[in-house]
């Protein structure tokens, strides 16, 4: 098996294959919990946790698990950590836990998760698979906060809680909702044009 | 609450994807074409009602005796796995006309946040078994409804000349706000 770098793995989540803006995976917490910087921030943590963990552990157990029956271990795997996020945020952190309880437990469902392990934890080392980990979970808890940020700071006039916008108009919040689905669609189509131009810069050269 | 508000909210006001963001992943990704988007739709439909009652039960006679409640999560979810290896299965033996119809998206439910988040809330609110079945009926049926309108859009959308890095998802994520919009207007209606 060849042997990858670890500078190549790293940059790859984070941007090349940016799982949010790139690939498209997880758009259910990336819509829902990206409402402001707080809770953009904190889930993107909480999946990174999940992330190294479960790559680690999979990638660890990939020659012992049967190939037919890889999916139930895999999803078993992931929910331990899952759980383990779930009792830890319910103890330190109540207040926020109350706000996110619904998307936590969903991070099992998250679709990264089970790709990254499928793809790549499932066929690589495990020092490689805890680094991809990391970086999937970076450029996610990246993209995350991006969105936060620029939701919050054009829903409220906030940032982290801190007003910095005095006597900002008030979104509904019905249609800051609706307005999720328009910050994510706008974000991902500048990430697209910045792809591109890159491409042509590359392509002039 | 009554069962009829319980239904209209979840079908609607409350729809799972525009308003809870749930399911979002099988709400993009296989809405590109009516037919696909329908028997998404309902196969989400079926194993969101039967899960609906495994989990209620397993939930309220197994964890709840044993005093098991924070392996919710993992018991929900391989229930929601097995259940849907088995509904295809069983389907595959006994009707291969619904299998050919459903089959190719019966094993993408078991990654559905819609189906366990349904099982979740309906265990957090402490619906009975008759309501919480009602409301994965009426909460797969709103999936349905929005998923068909959303691959009804996205027919349209493909022959019409998008800018290019608006190509794609960016463009369906727009197109899914307007339509989270038209729904947030029913949103006052039955509070």
């Amino acid at each position: 098996m060849e042997r990858l770098k670890v500078k190549d793995t790293f940059l790859n989540g984070l941007i090349k294959n940016n799982p949010i803006f790139v690939l498209v995976l997880g758009m259910c917490p990336t819509i829902a919990m990206s409402t402001n910087l707080k809770q953009g921030f904190a889930m993107g943590i909480a999946t990174t946790f999940v992330l190294i963990f479960s790559n680690m552990f999979i990638s660890m157990l990939r020659k012992i698990i049967p190939d037919k029956i890889r999916i139930p271990c895999y999803i078993i795997i992931i929910s331990t950590f899952v759980i383990i996020v779930e009792l830890v945020m319910r103890k330190y952190l109540p207040e926020l836990y109350s706000t996110m309880k619904v998307f936590i437990s969903l991070i099992v469902v998250n679709c990264i998760i089970l790709a990254r392990a499928e793809s790549f934890a499932s066929c690589n080392r495990t020092f490689d698979s805890i680094i991809d980990g990391l970086s999937m979970g970076l450029g996610f808890t990246l993209s995350l906060s991006v969105l936060g940020f620029i939701r919050e700071l054009l829903t409220s006039g906030t940032i982290f809680e801190i007003t910095i916008i005095k006597n900002f108009p008030q979104m509904q919040v019905t249609s800051a909702k609706a307005f999720g689905f328009i910050a994510v669609g706008c974000c991902m189509a500048a990430f697209n044009q910045i792809r591109i131009n890159i491409a042509k810069k590359k392509g002039v050269k | 609450m009554s069962i009829v508000l319980i239904i209209f909210t979840a079908l609607i006001a409350d729809n799972i994807v525009l308003s809870q963001f749930q399911g979002i992943c099988p709400f993009l990704g296989v809405s590109k074409k009516g037919s696909t988007a329908t028997g998404m739709g309902f196969a989400v439909i079926f194993v969101m009602a039967i899960s609906s009652v495994f989990t209620y039960m397993v939930y309220y006679y197994v964890l709840v005796p044993l005093e098991l409640e924070y392996l919710k999560t993992m018991a929900f979810i391989l229930i929601i796995a097995s259940l849907v290896q088995i509904i295809e299965m069983v389907i595959k033996k006994y009707s291969p006309t619904l299998y050919t119809a459903l089959g190719v998206y019966l094993p993408l439910i078991t990654t559905n946040c819609a189906v366990l988040g349904t099982a979740n809330t309906a265990i957090d609110v402490g619906y009975g078994l008759l309501n919480s079945f009602a409301l994965s009926v009426a909460t797969g049926t709103g999936f349905l409804i929005a998923i068909f309108i959303l691959s009804g859009i996205r027919e349209k959308i493909e022959k019409t000349d998008v800018p290019k890095c608006f190509k794609g998802f960016p463009i369906t994520l727009i197109a899914a706000s307007i339509m989270a919009l038209a729904f947030a207007g029913f949103s006052g209606l039955f509070a």
